[in-house]
């Protein structure tokens, strides 16, 4: 029992299973148990939950990365600007996308670790100009603010399967977010960079006297956390045949919150990856079940804030129980 | 043990709260729906039509929309649900669009403001044998996507018309102010204002401000006046609102020709007072009001108009018929 109230996402596992019954005896009659309601949820909650493993590796680490929304937005014109504009084959597109992603983190990453200015201002900073930048270039070439006809692109039925096929009614992107949960999991509590990361966010300076490069580390996950925005930016340009530059807006608090839900402390050197994937789940569930409910969506944001509050008393609540216990 | 009865009434309480948050939710319902019960047959209580649209609450024009669908709902008795995403996000909205179809309503209203990112929902609601119209955006692609009918303005002849309105008031350089960029609807309505304004001898250029915040759109406006502009055309009541207000700071009100898309009790108050030229209305109370008519009627007899596009716009309100038009703005009916 000991072990199992010592994990930081059972707060958020506990929410899961709260919030699915609660809905199920709710809006059970209404489609929310069907497999095209669970779909829709699930969806949702697996590119959110994407991007939080991503966010709430850095978060461990002590950083935070606000230009991740507008990455999306970035990311997903870029590759519709060149398959649109330039012919390109969409692998090629993806491609530029991503290495274009890496570079962003890295300058975030690198700005952070050598002004050792909040990463909470420097990322903000990156918001805007990735998200004026999208705006401005896509404006200047197409006159537009939307970039459709990504299925018309050389290579595009290869993409779909990958990105954007269905699988039994479920999207594809459910199975690429437990791959990359337990990728990330894997790495953050079976390898040295997973002890590296705990370091990074509890104790820099003693992590940093034990000879671990801290800044190299949080450069790193910079990297992570804006590729997986990339990542999610293809998921839905494929998806959505194109792109617009509003794509992504909010999403880099969303994963906040859910990296939150899941037990990952805003201060770092305390998290979990699992718990993120809980958090992601328990968002998903709601913003559907909402409309399953057929409550009135004015009032969504009021259940999301009580819901926030709620999961983070449960998670600390726990956390100080799991705390006595042990003594 | 004693830490498995603390969870289970952890998971209780959590439970009540959350059952409690959403009773909140719901208490605003049951008010449109006490007409209902006086409906002459019970059976129309039992038409379940989904509205899905981009109109976010704080958009008073959407208000006037969701209007026009509750009180559909609540003359004909019956039973709607209206769903909009929480920014302008039509991922989100395509999202939305893809539960109320798993919900299967007898009927689904939609604003088809992004063709790529919602045409795969829509097709699937069609697919699912839901009969679809579309509202308000959209007028372009809905025959392309399987839409019964369109209900709406046609946005780029409703821009042209605003332009040839502003051209014939002697403007020369124009300014297009978008507040919702992102929205191919208002692109083409800024293209048709620009042609008609171009085609008149003049100039103009579009200017893009963020519609939720009111200080910025003004600021970005008034940095925009100090290029000699004439003239300005906004595309719904948070532009209008914000260059109005930079007009105000200027001092130039009345000597810069102010023309809006659509109305809200502060935009007819000037043009009564003459601080707006005039404002292009597209009606957008029949916008949530007649789809609920004619899919109730559909479901229940299977008639339906002849399909194409059902104009709600465009009309001029000017100085002459705004006292009019004021009286029902108020009631949130214009």
């Amino acid at each position: 029992m000991r072990r199992i109230l010592n994990r930081p996402e059972l707060g958020a596992a506990c929410g899961v299973v709260a919030v699915w019954v609660f809905f199920a005896l709710y809006a059970g009659g209404s489609g929310f148990l069907s497999k095209a309601g669970s779909a829709t949820y699930l969806e949702i909650a697996s590119e959110l939950g994407i991007l939080a493993a991503a966010v709430s590796l850095l978060m461990i680490a002590g950083e935070f990365d606000l230009s991740v929304g507008s990455m999306i937005a970035a990311s997903g014109m870029t590759i519709s600007l060149l398959c649109e504009r330039l012919g390109w084959s969409i692998w090629a597109a993806i491609a530029v996308a991503m290495v274009l992603s890496l570079g962003v983190g890295f300058a975030n990453g690198l700005v952070v670790v050598r002004t050792r200015l909040p990463s909470f201002i420097v990322t903000l900073g990156s918001l805007f100009i990735l998200s004026g930048g999208t705006i401005g270039v896509t404006r200047f070439v197409t006159g537009r603010t939307q970039v459709g006809g990504l299925h018309e692109a050389l290579h595009f039925d290869s993409a779909q399967a990958i990105f954007a096929s269905r699988i039994g009614g479920f999207s594809v992107s459910v199975l690429w977010w437990v791959g990359v949960t337990a990728l990330a999991a894997w790495v953050l509590l079976r390898t040295q960079f997973g002890n590296w990361i705990f370091g990074a966010g509890g104790a820099p300076e003693a992590t940093r006297n034990l000879g671990v490069p801290v800044p190299r580390v949080k450069i790193a996950l910079f990297m992570t956390t804006s590729f997986s925005a990339c990542l999610i930016a293809t998921f839905q340009a494929v998806k959505f045949t194109g792109s617009d530059v509003l794509r992504g807006t909010g999403k880099e608090l969303e994963a906040i919150l859910a990296a939150v839900l899941g037990g990952t402390l805003l201060t770092g050197g305390h998290g979990s990856v699992i718990g993120a994937a809980f958090g992601a789940l328990l968002f998903g569930m709601v913003q559907q079940g909402i409309v399953f409910a057929g409550v009135d969506s004015d009032w969504y944001k009021v259940f999301l804030g009580a819901m926030l509050i709620v999961a983070v008393l449960v998670n600390t609540y726990v956390r100080v129980r799991a705390a006595e216990a042990r003594r | 043990m004693r830490s498995h009865q603390k969870l289970r009434a952890l998971i209780g309480s959590m439970a009540i709260i959350l059952a409690a948050a959403c009773t909140k939710g719901e208490a605003p319902k049951p008010a449109g729906q006490e007409g209902a019960t006086q409906a002459p047959s019970a059976q129309r209580k039992d038409v379940k039509i989904a509205v899905v649209t981009h109109g976010q609450a704080s958009d008073t024009f959407w208000s006037v929309v969701k209007n026009g669908v509750e009180n559909a709902s609540k003359d004909l008795g019956v039973t709607i649900t209206y769903n909009s995403p929480q920014t302008f996000d039509m991922v989100a909205m395509s999202r939305l669009i893809d539960a109320e179809v798993a919900k299967k309503p007898d009927g689904l209203v939609v604003s088809i403001p992004d063709p790529n990112a919602l045409g795969n929902a829509i097709k699937a609601a069609v697919a699912a044998g839901i009969p679809v119209i579309s509202i308000n955006s959209g007028s372009d692609v809905y025959k392309q996507l399987g839409v019964l009918l369109h209900v709406g303005q046609t946005e780029y002849e409703a821009g042209f018309g605003g332009g040839e309105k502003m051209a014939g008031a002697g403007v020369k350089n124009a300014l297009c102010v978008n507040h919702e960029v992102g929205n191919a609807s208002l692109d083409l309505r800024c293209k048709g204002f620009l042609d008609a304004v171009t085609k008149a001898g003049g100039t103009g250029k579009v200017l893009a401000v963020n519609a939720a915040d009111p200080t910025d759109s003004q600021q970005k406006v008034t940095a925009a006046l100090g290029e000699g502009i004439d003239g300005i055309m906004t595309l719904g009541p948070l532009g209008s609102k914000a260059a109005l207000a930079a007009l105000k700071q200027g001092g130039s009100v009345g000597k810069v020709k102010l023309g809006t898309f659509d109305l809200t009790p502060d935009v007819l108050a000037g043009i009564r007072d003459g601080e707006l030229e005039f404002a292009i209305d597209q009606q957008q109370y029949l916008q949530g009001y007649l789809p609920i008519v004619v899919l109730a009627q559909y479901k229940q007899y299977g008639v339906l108009p002849a399909g194409g596009i059902l104009p709600t716009g465009p009309g001029f309100v000017t100085k002459e018929n705004a006292a009019r038009v004021i009286e029902l703005s108020k009631q949130g009916i214009r």
